[in-house]
């Protein structure tokens, strides 16, 4: 009995060669390929990317593989590499107004410099299954290119609304230091704009679109429009030491989303909109538009706006946003807990006794 | 017959890493954060937690505070519940067997550096030690305050009152105080400290206690420290002091009566007997000083 | 001059804004040992902003709030360090909030409740702080027999009446009120200004009360302030306020045209 519990080392030996087993399924079916999962299952390697915070789609196919399609799993292989990687220095912020923009949209205007680019989208597809796909090896037609994309003449409907001073500027913090790296330093309460973005950044998209969604039935309304959505490529730059301007060190794909909300103003500020602002790896529109809500809702001291529902509460919203740490510990309750449980029976055993004797004491 | 394991041949280093899996500048962070709590006993420090390849939840700030502070020459003994076999704790040892190679043990006393998860050892631990815990809930004042912010000035103007009402409740509600683990202490008569679920039946081994003591909570992002010969004491009131669990029974394979005492369901029927938590202390008791390995290639059926 | 020919809390040209608003515009007074001062006006002349920035739990933009201590002479309140100025607020001060449930801790007993305070100064014997809970109990009115009971079962004046106790089991010197009666029926209310009026006097309190019932006032209060956008319009003692009121605003306070 007691030698049972024994073995562990064996047993986990063992529980390897039944997940991989597991995962690689039936042997007569072909392997997948990284090559496969990364252009084939592209949104699955965007959000991966994003919530990993890495931008690597081999590396982000390879976790996707690993973890048998499991997006948390792919995610928490994904940032364990990452914290093991050295750290040379900073890119420069990347520019999205110069984006090579595949999609471009805004539900502010009817039409905009640049123009709305519909570009690739399930929104207007008819969510049909389509059983031509269950057949291999279907030819896809070839779609028209627009060319308002390639000439990229956008300009932002930020800088549209700024023109007139409807929108607030973009809020910089004072000094405008460099912004604490929330991987290297831990956030600490209160936090600034800049800490808040990331930790929505590389949390959870089940978890943000909840709690964007809790702001528009009445838990902390502010009346959001999308002033914009882009998606496309921009050009990472640094400045190496030695030159000391900036040269291009390669490009990724980035989905942005500007929120732009209602405000009426306060003693000191005329009435004006304010920003929300999302942004992810890839095409994840999802999440950089309910990152953008969140981020605005989480605003609301700032704003001078009463703080009364969760989505407006830093400490609630910024602590459980990570799916890692989420995911983790409520697993742990996995683990044994042996002791604890003892003492606990020990406790109600004991309170049990107390009661039986009151009652027995009584009658 | 020597207890200290050779390394287990099954387990080969991992050369792909750098010894103990973080990169050096990251281990000077952490060893910056752990000199910091040792000038504060009892204080938690932010520390820049990294993702580790264990989950969240699952001991990576105990991993970290260890791997940063780990060298060739150290014993490592790994426990989870006082027992060094049961899966959590072999597969944290593991981990470190793969990325240091270093020499594992289940002896407490032959071990330099002690990893564990609510439990200290009964074996008395000396000053050449280190003990690293394991910490879900580094706040002792989470489950009165959930505001980060709130506590932080609680514990800058030392305001505990909060942490004695909780416990008048408990003697007003059932006539003593009815917390088992995790029970909070003061820490150098300054700092209140969490000190990571152990049974309260331990926390009198963290007064005074010759060894080092570490605390690490990897998903909160925390570190703190008790030095070597530091007050510990638990919170009471004066005419209702502390006191630990005590069991009728002893131990069913070592007749110990000084130890804490695990639940064994044998039947179901009702049939239980009680066995010492920690496995080393018991098997010390009896004599039957094993090596790791030894304890592998033991059958898993049979009575003992 | 001696420390007790001094007041014991001194207000000078307090001023408190908010945005381009001015909630409280110049405002002094002084509060001397076993007085009750209220401060009376309608909703939004500021009363309550000029309570909260004496008593330290709002910071005032402008002007100096002065407490004579029992050990250490006068201090400026601001000038403490917060840890200091915390300790003063839950041992030498008491606050009774409109609303019981903001002064009480909802989800503990009664006795537990009043017992607070003791055990954020240290004591450690559950035996006393218990017997001392029940004793002030008793002094409020409470049955003894309800100390383990959580607030959530007590009706609105036994909440209020709770809420001072914890307030005054650290025999405070100053205690600050807003509004303690108004949430409560009529009979309820004036047990509770009896007993106010009752330990008050017994204890030596000096006490500030805001009120918009000048009832209140007239009962309670040895002196008043009255309010009008943010500034001390006239202040004196309450009968001589209330039976001659100089400034026009005070005559119109009195022949209760702007209040309920």
């Amino acid at each position: 009995m007691y030698v049972a519990v024994k073995g562990g080392e064996r047993a986990i030996a063992n529980s390897h060669l039944l997940v991989s087993e597991a995962r690689r399924g039936d042997p007569a079916i072909p392997e997948l390929t990284l090559a496969q999962i990364e252009k084939q299952l592209r949104l699955a390697v965007d959000r991966v990317m994003t919530e990993g915070s890495v931008y690597d789609r081999e590396l982000a196919a390879l976790a996707i593989k690993q973890a048998a399609g499991d997006a948390v799993e792919a995610i928490f292989l994904l940032r364990a590499y990452r914290a093991t990687l050295p750290r040379f220095g900073y890119t420069e912020p990347v520019d999205t107004l110069s984006m090579q923009l595949r999609r471009r949209i805004s539900a502010t205007f009817k039409d905009l410099p640049g123009g709305q680019v519909l570009g690739p989208t399930y929104d207007y597809t008819q969510r049909l299954l389509d059983f031509s796909l269950a057949a291999d090896g279907a030819a896809v037609a070839k779609p028209e290119i627009n060319t308002a994309m390639a000439e990229n003449e956008s300009s932002s409907v930020m800088a549209l609304l700024g023109h007139e001073e409807l929108i607030e500027p973009q809020p910089i913090s004072a000094g405008d230091p460099e912004p604490n790296d929330i991987t290297r330093t831990p956030l600490t309460f209160p936090t600034s704009r800049a800490e808040r973005l990331q930790n929505l950044a590389r949390g959870d998209e089940g978890y943000l679109l909840a709690m964007a969604y809790s702001t528009q039935r009445g838990y902390a309304n502010n009346h959001p429009f999308a002033g914009e959505i882009r998606f496309g490529t921009v050009e990472v730059e640094m400045i190496p030491e030695e030159l000391g301007f900036p040269i291009v060190v390669g490009e990724l794909e980035l989905t942005e989303c500007q929120m732009v909300n209602q405000f009426t103003g306060s003693k000191t500020k005329p009435p004006q909109f304010t920003r929300g602002y999302g942004v992810a790896f890839g095409h994840s529109e999802r999440k950089a538009m309910a990152m953008s809500l969140v981020d605005r809702a989480l605003r609301a001291e700032e704003l001078g706006e009463a703080v009364v529902a969760p989505a407006q509460m830093q400490e609630f919203v910024l602590s459980h946003a990570d799916n890692l740490e989420a995911s983790g510990f409520v697993q742990h309750l996995k683990l044994p807990h042996y002791v604890d449980f003892q003492s606990e029976l020990e406790l109600v055993r004991k309170m049990r006794q107390v009661q039986a004797d009151q009652v027995g004491a009584a009658s | 017959m020597s207890a200290v394991t050779t390394l287990d041949p099954a387990i080969n280093l991992d050369t792909g890493y750098n010894f103990a899996y973080l990169d050096e500048r990251t281990k000077r962070m952490i060893r910056r954060a752990i000199l910091k709590a040792v000038a504060i006993p009892g204080y938690q420090v932010p520390f820049g937690s990294r993702e580790m390849p264990l989950p969240y939840g699952w001991g990576t700030g105990g991993i970290q505070v260890t791997a940063s502070i780990i060298g060739r020459h150290d014993v490592l003994k790994v426990i989870d519940q006082g027992a060094d076999d049961t899966v959590n704790a072999v597969n944290i040892r593991r981990f470190f067997q793969r990325t240091t190679g270093v020499v594992t043990t289940e002896r407490t006393v032959e071990a330099t550096l002690i990893q564990t998860r609510h439990r200290i050892p009964e074996t008395p631990l000396q000053e050449n030690q280190i003990i690293v815990y394991q910490v879900p809930i580094p706040e002792p004042l989470a489950k009165l305050e959930p505001r980060e912010a709130e506590t932080k000035k609680m514990h800058g103007l030392s305001e505990y009152g909060l942490m004695h009402v909780k416990l008048y409740e408990d003697i007003a509600k059932f006539g003593y105080i009815a917390t088992t683990y995790d029970y909070p202490v003061m820490v150098d008569d300054r700092y209140l400290m969490a000190p990571s679920p152990i049974p309260k039946f331990d926390n009198p081994k963290m007064n005074m206690n010759p060894a080092l003591q570490l605390f690490g909570a990897g998903r909160e992002k925390r570190i703190y420290a008790i030095p070597p010969y530091t007050k510990v004491e638990s919170l009471a009131f004066d005419d209702h002091p502390f006191e630990v669990q005590r069991w009728q029974q002893h131990c069913a394979l070592c007749g110990a009566k000084e130890s804490f005492l695990d639940e064994v369901i044998t039947d179901d029927q009702g049939g239980r007997m009680f066995l010492c938590s920690d496995t080393d202390f018991c098997q010390e008791r009896r004599g039957e000083v094993a090596s790791t390995a030894a304890l592998v290639e033991r059958p898993l059926s049979g009575s003992v | 001059m001696s420390d007790i020919d001094q007041p014991i809390l001194s207000v000078k040209n307090l001023t408190k804004r908010f945005g381009d608003r001015i909630a409280v515009n110049d405002a002094s007074f002084d509060l001397w040992q076993g007085e009750v001062l209220a401060i009376v006006g309608e909703s939004g002349s500021g009363k309550t902003t000029l309570l909260n920035c004496a008593s330290a739990r709002m910071t005032p933009d402008v002007g100096q709030v002065s407490f004579r201590t029992r050990h250490e002479g006068v201090v400026d309140v601001y000038k403490l360090s917060e840890a200091a100025r915390r300790l003063l607020s839950r041992t030498d001060w008491g606050y009774v909030h409109q609303n019981p449930a903001d002064g009480l801790r909802m989800d503990v007993s009664a006795g537990a409740n009043v017992g607070e305070r003791l055990m954020a100064l240290g004591e450690r014997h559950y035996g006393r702080i218990r017997n001392e809970a029940a004793q002030w109990l008793s002094r409020v009115e409470m049955q003894q027999d309800r100390i383990d009971e959580s607030p959530q079962t007590f009706s609105g004046g036994m909440r209020q009446r709770l809420q001072i106790a914890r307030n005054l089991v650290t025999r405070p010197r100053l205690v600050f009120m807003d509004e303690p009666t108004s949430g409560l029926d009529v009979s309820v209310q004036a047990k509770l200004l009896d007993l106010l009026r009752t330990l008050t006097h017994q204890l030596d309190l000096a006490s500030i009360i805001v009120t918009h019932d000048l009832a209140v006032a007239r009962l309670l209060a040895h002196r008043m302030l009255v309010m009008k956008d943010g500034c001390i319009v006239e202040q004196g003692l309450t009968d001589q306020v209330l039976d001659d009121p100089q400034h026009p605003y005070t005559q119109l306070l009195v022949s209760s045209v702007l209040l309920p």
